[in-house]
């Protein structure tokens, strides 16, 4: 029970603005002029389409079973008298290793520069959920964990101790139980606290000490960079070259690094982009 | 051994992934590291795939990808 009651001082240093009521309005598709884009990233089966339609007030169709949402579905709903661009992605279990699913996640994670990142951890299976997490934190510090499933893992007699992990991780943890719209409040808090820059994260990076390394990569990440008109994440995708990664030596070969490929197996969510 | 060899309801623990492609990369990602328990939780009707805990999450690998598992029991 500890879990719901703490969620309230999430934000931990902007506890005190935490607790006005959310002025939240559904837009459903009317994407238009948002001032944010957050994205909704995840292992497969974590509950990101039921966390999207509870936001925007869709009906996008949600199935128990991994690698149903195949492609980006959009939506939108304003807050506090900002619009934000929600954007489903995908499960994946790695910005790595990529099937096709996997690289529509990827690519708009890296390439898409979201304002914010949410990402939907399932709470019963947090070990697993973990490796993803890290790896988007990797890349962005504008980042929220949705511990999501926490009912579950209360029937399974788990805690988690969630105050603990936003320290470890830096960033926002909200542990929600989004099937009964459990946590919603304190999620769209903690996306705007992201969003408005009240929040600033200081995530959990991995270090990489050898200086011959880090010299490796940034010598590469300012070629790409030219290369690439500004690509974000340069340093990221340097590390995949030296690494030896097929997927990302194919991207830059063929020249498609970076290009977000747009929505399209939901012909009804695809609104005019051109902003 | 590899994982494949593993029996029904039997743990072992990975000690490392052969194969340096795209294939082990996959697997890490599963959770699937070395250093991790691995249980063999039960076959499929026709005995390949097979069902492993890993994790608390259960996933099923093909016969030829558990070949590609060390494991020790």
């Amino acid at each position: 029970m500890s879990a719901h009651a703490e969620t309230l001082n999430q934000c931990g240093s902007c506890a005190s603005s935490c607790h006005h009521t959310a002025q939240l309005t559904k837009l459903g598709l009317k994407i238009r002029n948002w001032d944010y884009t957050v994205a909704l990233a995840g292992n497969p089966n974590t509950g990101k389409s039921t966390i999207f339609n509870q936001l925007t007030g869709l009906h996008q169709h949600v199935g128990n079973w991994a690698g149903k949402t195949v492609t980006r579905a959009e939506g939108a709903f304003t807050l506090n008298g900002k619009k934000y661009k929600l954007v489903d992605l995908p499960g994946t279990y790695s910005l790595l290793s990529t099937s096709v699913d996997e690289e529509i996640a990827r690519d708009f994670v890296l390439f898409g520069q979201p304002d914010v990142t949410v990402i939907v951890a399932d709470a019963t299976r947090l070990e697993r959920n973990l490796n993803l997490v890290l790896q988007v934190l990797e890349i962005t510090d504008r980042a929220v964990v949705a511990l999501n499933l926490i009912d579950e893992a209360e029937r399974n007699n788990l805690t988690v101790d969630e105050r603990a992990l936003a320290r470890d991780l830096g960033v926002p943890v909200v542990p929600m139980a989004a099937r009964r719209g459990a946590g919603v409040k304190e999620l769209l808090n903690a996306i705007e606290m992201v969003a408005s820059g009240q929040f600033s994260a200081r995530p959990h990076r991995i270090k990489y000490a050898d200086e011959r390394l880090e010299t490796a990569v940034e010598t590469l990440a300012e070629q790409l960079r030219v290369e690439f008109d500004n690509l974000p994440n340069a340093r990221w995708v340097a590390l995949r070259l030296l690494e030896g990664d097929e997927n990302i030596i194919n991207a830059i070969e063929t020249r498609t690094l970076g290009k977000v490929k747009e929505a399209g197996a939901f012909p009804s969510l695809v609104e005019s982009e051109a902003r | 051994m590899t994982l494949d060899k593993l029996k029904m309801g039997r743990t072992a623990v990975v000690t490392g992934v052969r194969n340096q492609s795209t294939e082990r990369r996959r697997l890490y990602d599963l959770g699937i590291t070395p250093g991790t328990p691995i249980e063999n939780v039960m076959p499929s009707p026709l005995g390949d795939p097979i069902a492993y805990r890993v994790r608390s999450a259960v996933i099923a690998l093909r016969r030829e990808q558990a070949q590609l598992i060390d494991v020790e029991e």
